[in-house]
């Protein structure tokens, strides 16, 4: 018997309103409550890591200057900030909360397939972040073995936090997996078969081709990482040898034998190679779709940009190694990886062009999220080309343990990333909120934010190729390095501190707006997509009042010639289009 | 890791494949009424079906890279092959007899009313021969522990408590759906929701079979 799609069942399915506080805000089951749990619950751990940084930054600009900075907390800083910013920042927030915000509405269904599902998944990734942050209090605090967690470094004497903040970073990982897995069964399945009637896969808009994509990244990659995490556990509390091998450790000979750091490090990048798209592929769709709706443009190579979401998708599993040049490996697989690392330029790169070409001779509103959504561009641009240098072996190596990684990673999969979350954030945020955002502050935030970022990176490319070396506590008196790298340094700690201080824009701009706000229109930037079709503005539980949509066209109709409007809406069926010459609509600006 | 990478190169040329088929030939900046009456569905499939499909594309993934594992540590010198319990060969028919039984209970509860007595015996005799089969690893885990083989003791005994320890876990979560499968047939909940939950208890069932055939013939084989 062939099953009966639940869009058709729709009428039969009881759509219960939360009417208790618990149920509504706390243990709330609708997609909407849960997405903000998970991105408030993430910038909130991303905000601990931005300060780390600028503790790091503090000490690498005026070294020795501050009593609560010693080597050991450095590292612990290092490590924690790392580890925040990628898994529990990043990929939380671009998957947790845009995932689960956008699929469902975006889809044109009521919820997610499986509403306790995803609640217990807001609630398991709550308590991965507690045991983290937990870390920090236990004796010999946070691990500081560096994000990599590279064995046999993380669990021998010397580095901080060997004792029990390993162990609680590592089932911190386990239990975030465990969530992220909960989630990712839900956008799998939502996007799969709970669609509104009429949107074929081909009719989705990129967000949700990008979130669905980087899950299933997401679900195959992360195993990885608990395989490695459930082993090195192992290693340390019960004698294993899985990765540990042989070793004196301060004068004692451990009762370690012959286990390898390198299988470690395979694992280890098997999952973090694909994290680095996990991020970056949400981070595609969304940027398309806000560029798409303010230059007023249907999206540059539509079919081009999913095949690329795809091809690079299934490419990143097989690029990891190149994390490991350094760690010596034979030149024929060096060649292979360093092949593969630059095969999956090529459908980056045909991104890149297509976001330049839906900007060309768009109707440009430089508006707030447009602004960060062009930022993005040049920020990525800059962060792949560099990405080039480092993709091939022989330049990697002399490279690889300088800064000029350093800002190559913090500009491709740090600033870019952040820089689409903040243009996702002003873009949805009337629909989200109900209210608009002040434009002033925004712009305010976005001008020092980019060129803040601009500030502490690009001359960390400078410091890479001088050969300062990344990691290291403190410089000391180092002969081959001029006395512009240490200025260089102090340089960059005091764009950083500005850097972070101006994240306090964003903040004061979401809480007075929240507030104090405007009261947005329906469909405030006259948008194609269903999320912004909703009856109620901001969503109601159920999204779709009484009937759910039916959709009739793609989510890329900006200025089509001979329509009145420059935007038609998906629900707009081909023989209800208002015909006209002139697309002479003013949206809310 | 090349068990990984043939086993992710399968998976993600299965995905892409299918995903690309879905776009090949499609202009959807082009008006289609054939279109607009699909249903939102891309398979004929129920939603609990893709959950379990991609939450048994996860444990693959998961046992092969312990897989992989496994040999890239098998190549380090102070690897000493074990010699596994022979309890295993019967633990091993334990889960073949539940795998049949759930097969058995999947045809009754197609063709039979959900009280059926039959169907009750099927799963209680999947169920139990899968508690079985848990506390005959139990067992194995004892023996060795009675010769010295501690987990510390060598990487194949690490490895092999590993193994054991991780599909153990992945069955007792399929024990909790068995156990509510049964919960529903007392309370007579409706047909369709027990069928279902039977029909991929044993797809689970199943695989769950599969992975531990494939663990522990790695673990003979080397």
């Amino acid at each position: 018997m062939s099953y009966v799609a639940l869009v058709d069942r729709d009428h039969e399915q009881d759509h219960h309103d939360p009417d208790t506080f618990l149920t509504k805000y706390v243990w709330s089951q609708d997609h909407k409550v849960i997405a903000i749990q998970y991105g408030g619950l993430a910038i909130l751990v991303g905000v601990v890591a931005l300060v780390l940084s600028v503790l790091m930054r503090l000490q690498l600009g005026f070294p020795n200057e501050f009593a609560l900075i010693n080597p050991e907390s450095y590292y612990q800083f290092v490590t924690m900030h790392g580890m925040i910013m990628v898994v529990y920042l990043l990929t939380a927030l671009f998957l947790g909360g845009f995932g689960n915000y956008l699929i469902p509405l975006m889809c044109g269904s009521r919820d997610m397939v499986f509403p306790f599902l995803n609640m217990l998944s807001v609630w398991v990734y709550f308590l991965s972040v507690i045991i983290l942050i937990a870390s920090f209090f236990v004796p010999g605090g946070a691990t500081g073995a560096g994000w990599t967690l590279y064995p046999p470094q993380s669990l021998s004497g010397g580095t901080p936090g060997t004792d029990m903040g390993i162990i609680l970073m590592l089932v911190s990982l386990g239990v975030f997996i465990v969530a992220a897995t909960m989630g990712g069964l839900n956008y799998v399945t939502t996007v799969l078969q709970y669609r509104c009637k009429g949107m074929t896969l081909m009719r989705l808009p990129l967000s949700v081709w990008g979130i669905f994509t980087a899950t299933i990244l997401a679900l195959l990659a992360f195993p990885a990482l608990l395989v490695s995490a459930i082993m090195m556990i192992l290693d340390h509390s019960v004698g294993t040898s899985f990765f540990m091998p042989a070793m004196i450790s301060e004068g004692q000979q451990l009762s370690y034998n012959d286990g390898s750091p390198i299988l470690f490090q395979h694992l280890f990048w098997f999952f973090g190679h694909p994290e680095v798209y996990i991020v970056a592929l949400p981070a595609f769709g969304l940027v398309s779709d806000v560029l798409a709706t303010h230059a007023r443009k249907n999206i540059f190579g539509y079919r081009m940009m999913v095949w690329a979401i795809l091809a690079i998708g299934g490419l990143s599993f097989i690029v990891w190694a190149h994390h490991m040049y350094v760690s010596g490996m034979n030149p024929y697989f060096g060649f292979f990886f360093a092949t593969t690392t630059l095969i999956i330029a090529v459908p980056t790169a045909l991104k890149v062009y297509n976001w330049v070409l839906t900007l060309w001779q768009g109707n440009i509103h430089l508006r707030v999220p447009m602004l960060f959504a062009i930022g993005f561009i040049f920020t990525f641009i800059h962060g792949g080309l560099t990405g080039l240098f480092l993709g091939n072996v022989t330049i990697d190596l002399p490279l690889s343990d300088t800064y000029f990684v350093v800002a190559h990673f913090h500009m491709v999969m740090g600033v870019s990333p952040v820089l689409v979350v903040f243009a996702s954030i002003y873009h949805w945020f009337p629909l989200m909120s109900g209210k608009m955002f002040n434009e002033t502050l925004g712009k305010w935030h976005f001008w020092l934010t980019f060129l803040g970022a601009y500030a502490v990176y690009l001359p960390m490319h400078y410091l890479g190729f001088q050969g300062v070396p990344r990691r290291y506590f403190s410089l000391g008196t180092t002969d081959f390095l001029p006395e512009s790298a240490h200025t260089l340094n102090a340089s960059i700690t005091i764009s950083a501190i500005i850097l972070a201080l101006a994240q306090l824009l964003f903040f004061i701009n979401i809480f007075i707006s929240l507030r104090n706000g405007k009261k947005a229109k329906p469909n405030c930037w006259g948008a194609t997509s269903l999320e912004w079709l909703t009856p109620d503005t901001p969503p109601k539980h159920g999204n779709w009042g009484h009937d759910l949509p039916e959709v009739h066209r793609w989510a890329y109709d900006y200025s089509v010639p001979g329509q009145s409007q420059d935007f038609t809406p998906q629900t707009v069926p081909a023989s209800e289009v208002p015909v006209g010459r002139d697309h002479g609509v003013d949206h809310d600006t | 890791m090349t068990i990984t990478l043939i086993f992710l190169a399968c998976i993600m040329a299965t995905v892409i494949f299918w995903l690309l088929r879905q776009t090949f030939n499609i202009q959807p900046w082009v008006s289609d009424e054939v279109a607009d009456e699909v249903t939102g569905m891309s398979l004929d499939l129920k939603p609990q079906a893709i959950a379990l499909t991609t939450f048994m594309a996860v444990a693959t993934s998961l046992f092969a890279l312990f897989a992989s594992a496994y040999s890239l540590r098998m190549e380090m010198p102070d690897w000493r092959p074990l010699n596994e319990p022979m309890i295993l060969w019967i633990n091993s028919f334990f889960l073949v007899l539940a795998s049949i039984a759930y097969q058995w209970s999947r045809a009754k509860v197609a063709s039979t009313d959900i009280g059926s007595k039959k169907l009750v015996i099927g799963l209680g005799i999947a169920g139990v021969f899968s508690i079985l089969f848990i506390f005959g690893q139990l067992s194995a885990w004892q023996e060795l522990n009675s010769k010295g083989l501690y987990v510390s003791s060598n990487p194949a005994v690490a490895f092999f408590y590993v193994f054991t320890a991780m599909h153990g876990i992945h069955l007792l979560g399929g024990l909790y759906v068995w156990a509510r499968s049964l919960a529903k047939i007392y309370q007579n909940q409706d047909l369709r929701i027990v069928r279902t939950s039977v029909e991929l208890c044993t797809i689970y069932w199943h695989f769950m079979l599969l992975v531990w055939l494939l663990l522990f013939g790695l673990m003979i084989a080397t």
